[in-house]
């Protein structure tokens, strides 16, 4: 404008420059106000159209969401891709009846978990492998190996692995292992079609991700493993939901001391190379649980051997 | 006896009061009649349905459904945020930016999982079959009840 009137009063700050500038202070500020207020007077000045500053502010509340953004809705598609990703390695053990009791014992569980409701419910199943395993994929599908189970001697004990899974669940921990960066990117995508029905770009793009996402979830899961942190809080919670069940929660100190002896002679693999050692586990809690270990009750040691034993003599 | 409907009067205002709107954010909530897991089921709300929820005790919200039954619901299932169902009825339907509402079916959906189904890069099969595993609380308390589990604290 000024170069029409043939004078420059002041030194040009060029619209790329100002683009970029705002761009950074809306990025890196992360202060809606100043974000909005910023996009507002390069809107106002002509540097930005109005759609231009509409996906810088949509741009920029992307960058601010993280995983915990995703709604419960999100989390049960990510589960359920990381529970058919799974199943990739691990198939699935098709014994209705000890499938039966497993899903009995999780849901008598997860009904007093601090997040007993999930977007598409807790649900449970065996998996045919010898592997001492067991994985929660988000949302509540909580998958668990022949393995381990013939770590269990007793109802009491498969309840400890089943409410450490569901912990993992309540805590999410399993959705804060995918990057941040697919989040980003996924976040922007669907910041961009608030108002239409998603395009074949957009939904390969946004597929994309979300493959990324299950990947990070199932890396985690089945090969580097969540945090020492986050295996402590699932500990804790974990005993603290045996015990509003109903469950001794020295069960879980038997579950651990068992699971380091099998691990022992597995060599290291499975669950020993996704989790901290069983033992430091077991010696963590140890301090914080009351009572002492008592003889399993009969009936649910019947009912647990009648479930479970054709599956742990199996192969 | 003036004082009774004085009381109460006075306890259904401050309920009026303190009842705020919450969205089902899960795909079916079961409304109960006691705080509990356990508790009979009074109701049935859809994914994305507006409830009116008083003040939380314990992680229950004692709710109130558009069709006026009441019970309880578990704060895990509710959500301050409006949850709009429809693609496209955000900003001019509501007014207010879809930031401040979550659009049912955005992002990971549905369409994204057919498009994987369809690839054939995943195989849902058994996805399908376990989600399908289910146990009714009356199995659950027959379940403890037998196993002779104490507590029940929620």
């Amino acid at each position: 404008m000024n170069e029409r009137h043939g004078r420059r009063i002041s030194p040009p700050i060029s619209s790329m420059t100002l683009v970029l500038s705002l761009l950074a202070a809306v990025l890196l500020g992360g202060c809606e106000t100043v974000r909005e207020a910023g996009t507002g007077i390069a809107q106002a000045t002509g540097v930005i159209s109005s759609d231009q500053a509409d996906s810088i502010n949509r741009g920029a509340k992307a960058v601010e969401k993280t995983w915990q953004d995703l709604t419960p809705e999100q989390e049960y598609y990510i589960g359920r891709a990381v529970a058919a990703r799974v199943f990739q390695t691990y198939p699935p053990l098709d014994r209705p009846l000890a499938n039966d009791y497993l899903n009995l014992l999780g849901q008598s569980l997860a009904i007093f978990s601090n997040c007993p409701e999930t977007f598409g419910g807790y649900h449970f199943l065996l998996l045919d492998s010898d592997e001492i395993n067991a994985f929660a994929a988000p949302g509540g599908l909580i998958l668990v190996t022949r393995g381990m189970v013939r770590c269990c001697e007793n109802e009491d004990e498969l309840a400890a692995v089943l409410a450490h899974e569901i912990c993992h669940v309540e805590k999410k921990h399993g959705l804060s292992a995918i990057k941040q960066g697919r989040l980003t990117e996924a976040f922007t995508i669907v910041a961009a079609e608030s108002a239409k029905q998603m395009g074949g770009e957009e939904l390969a793009s946004l597929t994309r991700e979300f493959e990324g996402s299950v990947g990070d979830v199932v890396m985690t899961l089945t090969t580097s493993g969540y945090s020492r942190t986050q295996e402590r809080d699932a500990d804790v919670a974990a005993v603290r939901l045996l015990r509003r069940a109903g469950y001794p929660q020295t069960a879980m100190i038997a579950m651990l001391e068992r699971m380091n002896e099998r691990l022992t002679d597995a060599g290291g693999l499975g669950f020993a190379k996704t989790h901290p050692s069983a033992k430091s586990r077991a010696d963590a809690l140890r301090a914080t649980i009351a009572g002492t270990t008592s003889t399993p009750d009969p009936v649910r040691q019947q009912r647990f051997s009648a479930a479970m034993q054709p599956v742990m003599a199996s192969k | 006896m003036t004082t009774r409907v004085l009381v109460v009067l006075l306890a259904i205002s401050v309920g009026v009061a303190l009842a705020a709107p919450m969205s089902v954010q899960v795909r079916t909530c079961k409304v109960r009649a006691t705080p509990s897991q356990l508790g009979g089921i009074v109701a049935t709300v859809e994914y994305g349905a507006v409830v009116q929820a008083g003040a939380l005790q314990n992680g229950w919200y004692s709710v109130t459904t558009a069709d006026g039954k009441t019970g309880w619901v578990h704060e895990s299932a509710l959500s301050k945020k409006p949850i709009v169902m429809r693609a496209g009825a955000t900003d001019a339907a509501t007014g207010v930016s879809s930031d401040e509402v979550a659009l049912a079916g955005k992002g990971f959906n549905e369409q994204v999982e057919a498009k994987l189904r369809k690839d054939g890069t995943l195989d849902y099969t058994w996805v399908d079959r376990m989600s399908a595993f289910s146990v009714n609380a009356d199995r659950i308390t027959q379940f403890r009840t037998q196993g002779r589990l104490p507590g029940g604290a929620q």
